[in-house]
């Protein structure tokens, strides 16, 4: 297993590997959100109190909990580049950012078109939302720094210091809730007691969680391939990849 | 199917959000595949020129 790991922090084997890995990642993702789709928009029945409006959840939930889980694992991967200096986890580190701005974007906008029909208002400046449009100008600088900087080693690390420093934005956006007395409502599936929702919502719920997380893997794959082959511009694997393709 | 298009009246919330994924969601596949066309075609123009940064 470790062997495996440690193989696949090479460039090289990384490229291949991920190549065979990607069509079936694809195939994968979208079969599950075809699905998810489905049960989100016909199969789950409506809200008793909201109608059929709740069925921007499914879209808002989802994107709010990648919007968390990438920039942890952005974090994660700037402090591993940081530590040992492995290229391939600044690779991960750099090309999360932008996925990870899309997905909080997604959120905070759904939020407000969910939040204009529920509680009358785009936008309050309360604690859940105010946190989470922090975590987007988060990713705004990691990408601006990234940017910014020639250097890849010292784009990296620069990133990842603010990365790091900004993980403390996390545990405010999932305590909010429960910290501050907020117009957005608390935690219904992540909680003490089980999630205090009904089935028929959960799964799709669920379903559509997975298909973002596939979503996210296939694309920053996808990136990864981009940036190895730019970096790994000279070694005679990447020559070779050019003139085959 | 017209109820199903209605949302209960809240057709605009809901299908911009459905939208919004929808639009962000094609932007990061594409946004890769031009990265390495691009990448590919700067990359077999240096190789025609012989050069080898």
């Amino acid at each position: 297993m470790w062997a495996f790991f440690h193989r696949l922090a090479s460039p090289r084997y990384f490229y291949f590997f991920t190549g065979r890995l990607l069509p079936w990642l694809g195939a994968l993702c979208l079969s599950t959100t075809l699905v998810g789709l489905y049960y989100a928009l016909f199969l789950s029945p409506p809200d008793y109190q909201q109608g059929e409006s709740y069925r921007i959840m499914y879209i808002h939930v989802p994107a709010a909990w990648m919007s968390m889980f990438i920039y942890v694992l952005m974090a994660v991967a700037g402090a591993i580049g940081l530590i040992w200096k492995i290229k391939l986890a600044d690779i991960i580190a750099a090309n999360s950012a932008p996925i990870g701005a899309s997905f909080t974007f997604l959120a905070l906008v759904t939020g407000a078109l969910w939040g204009k029909p529920m509680w009358g208002a785009w936008w309050v400046w309360d604690a859940r939302l105010t946190s989470e449009l922090i975590l987007l100008f988060l990713y705004l600088g990691v990408i601006a720094l990234n940017n910014a900087i020639t250097d890849p080693r010292n784009a990296a690390r620069a990133s990842a210091v603010l990365a790091l420093v900004g993980v403390v934005n996390i545990p405010i956006i999932h305590y909010s809730v429960q910290w501050w007395n907020t117009l957005h409502q608390g935690s219904t599936v992540i909680k003490a007691g089980g999630p205090a929702i009904h089935i028929s919502m959960l799964i799709p719920l669920l379903l559509m969680a997975a298909a973002f997380k596939l979503f996210y893997g296939w694309v920053l794959l996808m990136q990864a391939r981009c940036e190895l082959l730019e970096r790994e511009h000279n070694s005679r694997w990447v020559q070779e990849e050019v003139l085959s393709d | 199917m017209t109820d199903f298009f209605n949302m209960g009246g809240y057709a605009f919330f809901v299908w911009t959000s459905y939208g919004l994924a929808f639009v962000i969601f094609v932007a990061n596949i594409i946004a890769p595949i031009q990265r390495k066309a691009a990448i590919i075609r700067q990359l077999k123009r240096r190789q025609r020129r012989g050069e080898t940064t």
